[in-house]
């Protein structure tokens, strides 16, 4: 039976995802928790958060979280979501500037103040909240299964930017294209939420759940 | 690639039940919110939302029940309101699973609430709920007024500008029902739904009104709204979520298929 360890540093609600992964492995054991045992003895690992990521940060470093997981994540896969996504690139301009975990190449920015999109003219709204189109940029075994420019459940009003396109999973375009999916070896991170986004969010949990952590 | 216009259908629960009379045939229970939730979820609703109108705080749990259980099935967005007073309020929904809390009467009597919601659990879980309702004479420039107690009490602030406070208080989206509206099925309050859309620079859900899918896409394409809420054309089955995205499709709005 293997573990799954949902990573819980305070950061907004888990039990969303806990219940998807439950839904789509009746069989995994879903583990919430903070402890570094939990996270060692994990076969995958799950870091969600919502919210600011300078709480995030702190909360991460009183838990000494930051270092368990830079040493104990090796090769196993893990999943960022959301928040999680942010903390894992290199640096934030939210909270006057925050360096994340530098797990990822990218940088996290403010979507503009107006935000005018210049195809339409309109003035979008943010945070960007609901369903949007991500473009798969590349072929993953978390991808399998879910059609080209499926719809996903968005809510944020930061977005990952990179210049490194080969860490780029999938791009998604709210008046500008942003990083929607980011992976490296045994990491991959979502800024969307699988865990509210229908079938197509499902899919990509039990990939996940089916994945060894290996990219051919 | 756009943004999809959502498509909310809200549930009015009653000490658990389901209430408004929900007619699908072929649910075996027409009164239980997970089966209704269920179906919306499978005809492609982008999100539900739940109204506790329990009348007794005592059975106000109930709720709480209704959202772990519904939260354990459907994986799209939950929003919950009704009686939301307290950040424990707003903490007990959260673990039962829902995503979204609507805070509406406790905003107008305590704004200062929505600012320390926000900052305890984030603006992307607090959405404030405004009632509102035409204050102007006819031939006078609309005005609208926030009104409690189901539309029946006038508190004297501006519609408008309450909606920019919410905003600026770290409210994560407005739900704006035109009390005139509300129940009457000749369509939203366009002028209401447009004039609160420009004023603000996060989503607006319009709701109050719908009686047709005609109206719906109106929301949309004439009031400018984010998303657009309806409870009795999908209770009754007069229309399936479905069809109504059908539709909205047909008059070119983007809609998650």
């Amino acid at each position: 039976m293997s573990l799954v360890a949902v990573i819980d540093y305070g950061m907004g609600n888990l039990r969303s995802v806990a219940k998807a992964l439950e839904h789509v492995d009746p069989r995994a054991r879903i583990k919430i928790t903070d402890e570094a045992a939990d996270i060692k003895a994990a076969d995958h690992i799950v870091f969600p958060g919502q919210g600011a990521i300078g709480h995030a940060m702190e909360a991460l470093k009183q838990r000494n979280l930051d270092q368990i997981l830079l040493q104990q994540m090796g090769h196993k896969p893990f999943l960022g979501i959301c928040l999680g996504l942010q903390v894992m690139m290199d640096f934030s301009e939210e909270d006057g500037g925050t360096a994340g975990l530098g797990l990822l190449p990218g940088q996290v920015k403010r979507f503009p103040d107006p935000h005018i999109d210049p195809i339409s003219n309109e003035r979008l709204k943010v945070p960007h909240m609901g369903w949007n189109q991500l473009h798969q940029a590349r072929p993953h075994p978390l991808w399998q299964g879910i059609a080209q420019d499926s719809r996903f459940y968005f809510v944020h009003s930061y977005y990952v930017t990179t210049e490194d396109p080969d860490e780029v999973a999938g791009t998604c375009d709210y008046g500008l294209p942003f990083v929607a999916a980011a992976c490296r070896d045994n990491m991959f991170a979502v800024q969307f939420h699988p865990e509210k986004s229908a079938q197509s969010g499902l899919k990509l949990l039990q990939n996940f759940l089916q994945w060894d952590g290996r990219v051919d | 690639m756009a943004l999809a216009k959502r498509i909310i259908p809200c549930l009015d629960v009653d000490n658990g039940r389901v209430v408004k009379g929900v007619q699908f045939v072929d649910i075996r229970d027409a009164g239980d919110p997970v089966e209704v939730a269920r179906r919306y979820d499978k005809e492609g609703a982008d999100e539900i939302t739940f109204l506790d109108i329990t009348a007794s705080s005592d059975d106000r749990e109930t709720i709480v029940h209704v959202v772990e259980a519904v939260a354990s099935e459907v994986f799209i967005p939950l929003t919950v309101g009704g009686g939301i007073r307290k950040v424990d309020d707003i903490r007990r929904m959260l673990n039962a699973g829902a995503d979204k809390v609507a805070i509406n009467t406790a905003a107008v009597f305590n704004p200062e609430f929505v600012k320390e919601a926000a900052d305890k659990v984030g603006s992307q879980c607090i959405v404030v709920a405004i009632d509102a309702k035409q204050v102007s004479a006819e031939g006078e420039e609309k005005r609208w007024e926030i009104f409690t107690h189901g539309g029946r009490k006038p508190t004297g602030i501006d519609a408008i500008e309450w909606a920019q406070r919410m905003q600026s208080y770290g409210a994560g989206e407005i739900l704006l029902t035109s009390m005139d509206r509300d129940g009457t099925k000749i369509g939203f309050d366009l002028d209401l739904t447009h004039a609160v859309c420009e004023a603000v620079n996060i989503p607006v859900i319009a709701s109050g009104g719908v009686g047709n899918l005609q109206h719906l896409a109106d929301g949309v394409t004439k009031g400018g709204a984010d998303a657009v809420l309806a409870a009795s054309i999908f209770h009754f089955a007069e229309y399936s979520v479905g069809e109504a995205k059908q539709f909205m499709a047909g008059q070119g709005i983007e809609i998650r298929k």
